[in-house]
């Protein structure tokens, strides 16, 4: 499985989140960053993606949706939870309609700090990805 | 720096004459808000050329009511449904009734009932 | 006749960056009627305001929207100063415009970025977010954050950009104005875009009033409204015109947001050059009591904040009504009678940002 280890497709879900951390997803494509070189393609279908990144928090509507993504991607999948939002809810969490971090709803396996996450930050986390998958299919 | 806003109170049966005269002198419908104390505070704002007027309403918290402005603003609808789905106020023939679903938010109207606010965060 | 279908677009859709909901009621391929609906980013911050004091509501506010963060801080904080009396010092309020004129390039850049994309134009939208990297470098060096600039206080702005700095920043935005300037030329005059963008979504001059849409959708239609000529901050020493286009559609829109790049380097050099000395920032003391509203333009639009304010830490009330919520009236009546294929394209020219509109 040697394809996994070297090119994880990703597919990204926007939670709750401000924009700000996805506007830093979408920017880890854009020639500055280009993780596209690394063989990461950001793609639209559950079904084929590798690794899950959510950003923002979970909230009572996209809880189930959430849900759905995640049981739709097949094994081996990682699931990566990029910006403060994701991991904890920020002071989101003190919204009525705010659940708290992704990891209320499904495991997560890393968290990409900072408010907004840098690109540098989520490309270091897709990298720790990649050992992680490797782990994960050896299995 | 006041000079550019302006507040007027009304009462709730003087809302639609009001806004109807504001619509036919060239007025841009801003935006539509409410505010909670120990009463419901409605201000609509209109703008022309860069002067803001607020016209406000009170409304009492039990069983609040208001008339559309639909007919005379179309795109009022999304702050009437704003109103209805947060704060729980009912708009009277509104042409576009979401009946609650525009906000899909699984309290009912969480800016009037401030319980929500105390156990909304998660520790 | 054809029977009617209702086809639910988003919350997830390749052509969104973000979850709206619209339920679209088609007959063949056109669409009878848009409904839209709300509540995938609803996360309720304006109730904030009884937990946080106002000061931390600065940071609540910059997070309305990672986009338009610069321009949400400076509104209530501008809000605030105003009901409290503070008079901000010169330097700070240049320093405001310079640095909302820089999120304004970014926020514009970005769109374009997107529309390309829209209009199947992949190597153009990496071209502006190329470009707009650069940007995103000056703002990283004189604010600290890419995209939460985190700048604002109330009383003044957090940092300060040295007069040494300012001379390499100007060098710097010439470039990348030159860059942009071939970038531009391309959304003026290439087919496809003109193709794809002609005639589609169209909003009538009346209609764009009487709906009451804001920012480049209602300048696109001909009207002249533009919070920045209220003066606010340093607006009032600069010169600059609200820049409208005739054609009512799309392309009208992307027109308004293309020229609008240039008007804002132009703001920002006339803002350097001016730049007085002096302190950022002034000591607060006291607590809000009263209520303003604020007003400013954001790249999207006019937005307005309510502030009420009872003499205590914590603001009663604050409520912002962003340029996204009012341009979805609008935005309902261009979907109405559009082809199907079109409805990405109509809904990206609003330069919808969900997550402001939510709060």
């Amino acid at each position: 499985m040697s394809f996994l280890k070297k090119s994880p497709w990703i597919i990204h879900y926007d939670g709750s989140s401000c924009n700000g951390c996805d506007i830093e997803v979408l920017a880890c494509l854009t020639p500055m960053y280009d993780v596209e070189r690394f063989g990461i393609i950001n793609i639209g279908n559950p079904k084929h993606a590798d690794v899950l990144i959510i950003t923002g928090a979970v909230n009572s509507q996209n809880a189930s949706v959430i849900k759905t993504i995640y049981h739709q991607m097949g094994d081996p999948k990682v699931v990566l939870a990029v910006g403060i939002c994701a991991a904890s809810g920020n002071f989101f969490r003190d919204c009525y309609n705010i659940k708290g971090g992704v990891d209320t709803v499904i495991p997560v396996d890393i968290y990409v700090p900072g408010c907004a996450a840098r690109p540098e930050a989520i490309i270091d986390g897709v990298v720790a990805v990649l050992k992680l998958l490797e782990e994960k299919t050896k299995k | 720096m006041n000079m550019n806003q302006e507040i007027k109170e009304l009462k709730e049966n003087e809302l639609i004459s009001n806004v109807s005269r504001l619509f036919k002198e060239g007025y841009r419908l801003v935006q539509i808000s409410c505010s909670k104390s120990d009463k419901l505070q409605l201000d609509y704002s209109f703008d022309k050329e860069y002067f803001l007027l607020n016209l406000r309403l009170f409304l009492s918290l039990e069983n609040p009511e208001v008339q559309s402005i639909t007919d005379i603003y179309w795109s009022a609808f999304t702050y009437e449904n704003e109103l209805h789905d947060l704060f729980g106020i009912h708009v009277r023939e509104i042409n576009v009734d979401f009946k609650g679903n525009f906000y899909r938010i699984q309290e009912d109207a969480p800016f009037l009932n401030s319980d929500s606010i105390q156990h909304g965060g998660k520790e | 006749m054809a029977s009617r279908t209702i086809i639910p677009f988003g919350p997830q859709h390749p052509v969104l960056p973000e979850p709206i909901h619209l339920d679209l009621v088609i007959e063949d391929e056109k669409v009878i009627e848009a409904v839209p609906s709300f509540g995938f980013v609803h996360r309720g911050l304006e109730l904030l305001v009884g937990k946080k004091d106002f000061h931390q509501m600065v940071y609540i506010a910059e997070r309305i929207c990672g986009i338009c963060s610069m321009i949400h801080g400076m509104g209530i904080c501008y809000g605030i100063e105003h009901i409290m009396k503070i008079d901000v010092p010169e330097r700070a309020k240049y320093l405001r415009v310079i640095w909302s004129e820089m999120s304004r390039i970014h926020s514009h850049l970005l769109w374009l970025g997107l529309a390309a994309d829209a209009a199947g134009y992949e190597s153009l939208f990496m071209h502006c977010w190329r470009i707009r990297e650069k940007l995103l470098e000056i703002i990283e060096a004189t604010t600290g954050g890419r995209v939460i600039f985190g700048v604002c206080k109330v009383g003044g702005t957090r940092r300060d950009i040295a007069n040494s700095d300012i001379h390499g920043i100007l060098i710097t935005l010439k470039d990348i104005e030159k860059d942009y300037q071939n970038i531009s030329k391309v959304f003026r005059d290439d087919y496809t875009i003109n193709h794809r963008f002609s005639n589609v979504g169209f909003l009538s001059k009346k209609d764009a009033f009487e709906l009451g849409a804001v920012g480049p959708t209602l300048r696109a239609s001909g009207v002249s409204v533009d919070m920045r000529k209220t003066g606010y901050s340093a607006y009032r020493h600069l010169e600059f015109e609200a820049l409208t286009e005739n054609s009512e559609d799309c392309y009208g829109r992307c027109m308004v947001r293309v020229r609008e790049i240039f008007q804002s380097f132009n703001l920002i050099y006339q803002a350097a050059e001016k730049l007085p000395n002096g302190p950022v920032d002034i000591k607060v003391t006291g607590n809000p009591e009263g209520e303003y509203f604020t007003r400013l333009e954001q790249p999207r639009g006019e937005v307005v904040y309510y502030i009420k304010g009872n003499g205590t830490q914590n603001l009663e009330r604050f409520r912002a009504r962003t340029p996204t919520f009012a341009n979805i009236g609008p935005l309902v009546r261009m979907l109405s009678g559009c082809d199907l294929a079109d409805v990405p394209v109509i809904v990206l020219s609003i330069d919808p940002c969900i997550s402001c509109a939510e709060r």
